[in-house]
């Protein structure tokens, strides 16, 4: 299976904060959190975001807070997929869980600008930039996880196995 | 192996765990808050689930918008009190006997030693300083450990971080962690366990190293440990109600990296914004004027933390332009605070005194800055927005630093106030 979009870029550290300011966290429905994706650090990507785009970032992506309205708002608003050399360990977990595939490469990271156009391969995790005709190598997403992708998310994961008496 | 190791191993059927290894774990306790539970609690129901795995074993606090700040945050803190009474949840805690959650868990007697924690809240790591392990989850990893019990896991990789020397006075847990976030940034220990030890360690009371636990997170790390000693001992007696498990690490434990910090000439530190990793000792702070000062959180809202602000406020006023707004972090902490006279000062001073919330930690009510204020606060993070317009800005520090701060109008060390 593969993505393709076109690449917003940030920088390192992005926090959850950033992608979802708390002051909008009276709410948990998804469409309305996208409306204030990013809001803080870039006021127009909330309306002119295209359905499939992509997020390019720094190191350390999603720091801070462990609220899942972060992948939440950031899938709402149409990215299909992010980029990073690293990610901070609870965002890693719960761009799983909602669905939003991520993936971890510091050349693609490094070389990938905004606006360019990239193809990510969801299976050996090859992405090409169709723009520069370059290719990249991400971590490809461990077998566990994959599992975890599958099934369409943790909880339907678990529904699997509690079906099959594990 | 190591402490974080052991009590992993001690949660699955295996003998040993290693650095890397995926395992399944039984928690001992799960936790939700006002924002993240919800969420967990709609998958929950809609996937079809009819009851949690242990009632008594569900830990729901609405701490972070409560009391309730408007309509919408009042329809999810009601999510929140009707699924504890639908499944007969044991520790709900309404408003009144609400306290910060970090704050409360431990005060409740809720989690010991070798416990296995998880919650949907980042700060949930600040119970390794009572030798357990825990760690932040999202909310669809709450909703299947309130269902299954169980959650996976990657055995993290640990960091050793020795303290040695002498602390000055004014020196303390929030110090330690800002000076450690400092020196190895806000991804210094991604994935990894932080292990906090040494002699200035094993000397701190058990305020002070929540605070350190607290903000192991801040540094990326999946959990902060502290190994067991007399204090944790005579912290979790007489309050804990159920068995807890006392690890050391062995000597030949194996660790990713060891720090070692002399901190005998260690200053208070400030992080300025936007970044906990931006830290400076007290001298290098220069003059920052501030609009609003910040004590409480669940990184300094102890009565230890309250004690330090009320020893620098004593007999003194807030400088006029000024708010101080000071939050204990529990009803009980806010009662001990009331019978030592620590609210009095605080009046006395002009500050403000609320009643336990997250509040204007995370930008959600109760002192939240306009564009271009400037805040100084005992809370846990400084990014862009974090409490208020985008614009504004959020130093953090220690309660003396906090105190200081709002008696002068300026980011101050407490040797300043005469």
């Amino acid at each position: 299976m593969e993505l393709r979009g076109r690449v917003w870029r940030f920088g390192a550290n992005i926090d959850t904060d950033l992608i979802i300011p708390a002051r909008y966290l009276n709410v948990f429905d998804p469409l309305e959190l996208a409306k204030h994706c990013m809001e803080d650090i870039n006021p127009a990507f909330a309306q002119e975001i295209q359905p499939g785009d992509i997020i390019v970032a720094g190191k350390n992506f999603g720091c801070g807070s462990s609220r899942e309205h972060a992948p939440m708002a950031l899938k709402a608003a149409g990215v299909s997929a992010i980029i990073a050399p690293s990610f901070a360990r609870i965002f890693y977990r719960n761009a799983f869980n909602v669905g939003l595939p991520i993936f971890e490469s510091s050349p693609a990271a490094e070389n990938i600008r905004a606006g360019d156009e990239i193809v990510i391969n969801m299976i050996t995790g090859v992405i090409t930039n169709l723009t520069q005709n370059e290719q990249y190598q991400a971590t490809p997403i461990p077998p566990f996880m994959q599992e975890i992708i599958s099934a369409g998310g943790l909880i339907s994961h678990i529904q699997r196995k509690k079906r099959e008496g594990k | 192996m190591t402490i974080t190791e052991k009590i992993l191993a001690a949660h699955t059927d295996q003998k040993k765990v290693a650095p890397g290894e995926i395992i399944n774990v039984k928690v001992d306790l799960v936790l939700g808050n006002d924002i993240t539970a919800p969420v967990a609690i709609q998958e929950f129901e809609k996937l079809g689930f009819t009851q949690v795995f242990d009632r008594e074993k569900v830990v729901l606090v609405p701490d972070h918008f409560t009391p309730n700040k408007d309509i919408k945050s009042a329809e999810q803190a009601l999510i929140l009190k009707k699924f504890a009474q639908k499944y007969r949840i044991t520790n709900y805690f309404e408003v009144g006997r609400m306290g910060i959650e970090h704050c409360l868990l431990p005060e409740q007697g809720l989690v010991g030693p070798g416990n296995l924690v998880i919650g949907a809240d980042s700060h949930t790591c600040t119970y390794g300083a009572l030798s357990a392990f825990s760690t932040g989850v999202g909310s669809t990893d709450l909703a299947a450990a309130m269902a299954s019990g169980e959650i996976w896991l990657k055995v993290p990789s640990s960091l050793k971080f020795i303290y040695s020397g002498q602390l000055s006075p004014w020196v303390g847990g929030k110090d330690l962690i800002l000076f450690t976030i400092g020196k190895i940034g806000v991804d210094g220990a991604l994935y990894a366990a932080m292990e906090f030890t040494g002699p200035v360690i094993r000397q701190l009371p058990m305020a002070d190293r929540f605070t350190i636990c607290n903000m192991a997170i801040e540094a990326g790390a999946k959990n902060g440990i502290i190994t067991p000693d007399e204090i944790t001992l005579a912290y979790v007696k007489g309050r804990i109600k159920k068995p807890y498990y006392v690890y050391q690490s062995d000597p030949e434990a194996k660790y990713e990296a060891t720090f070692d910090f002399d901190v005998t000439s260690l200053e208070p530190q400030v992080a300025f914004p936007h970044s906990p990793e931006n830290t400076r000792p007290i001298s290098a702070v220069g003059n920052v004027p501030i609009d609003q000062a910040v004590i409480g959180s669940c990184t300094n809202g102890r009565l230890e933390d309250l004690r330090l602000a009320a020893s620098v406020l004593h007999n003194k006023k807030v400088h006029p332009y000024v708010r101080l707004i000071i939050i204990p972090g529990t009803q009980e902490i806010y009662r001990q605070a009331l019978q030592e006279g620590l609210i009095e000062v605080f009046l006395t001073a002009e500050a403000v005194i609320s009643t336990p919330t997250c509040g204007p930690c995370l930008g959600g009510y109760m002192g939240i800055l306009a564009k271009g204020e400037r805040a100084i606060a005992t809370t846990n993070r400084n990014f862009i927005g974090r409490m208020g317009h985008p614009e504004s800005e959020v130093y953090l520090a220690n309660p003396a630093i906090a105190a200081a701060s709002a008696i002068l109008g300026r980011i101050a060390a407490p040797w300043e106030v005469s």
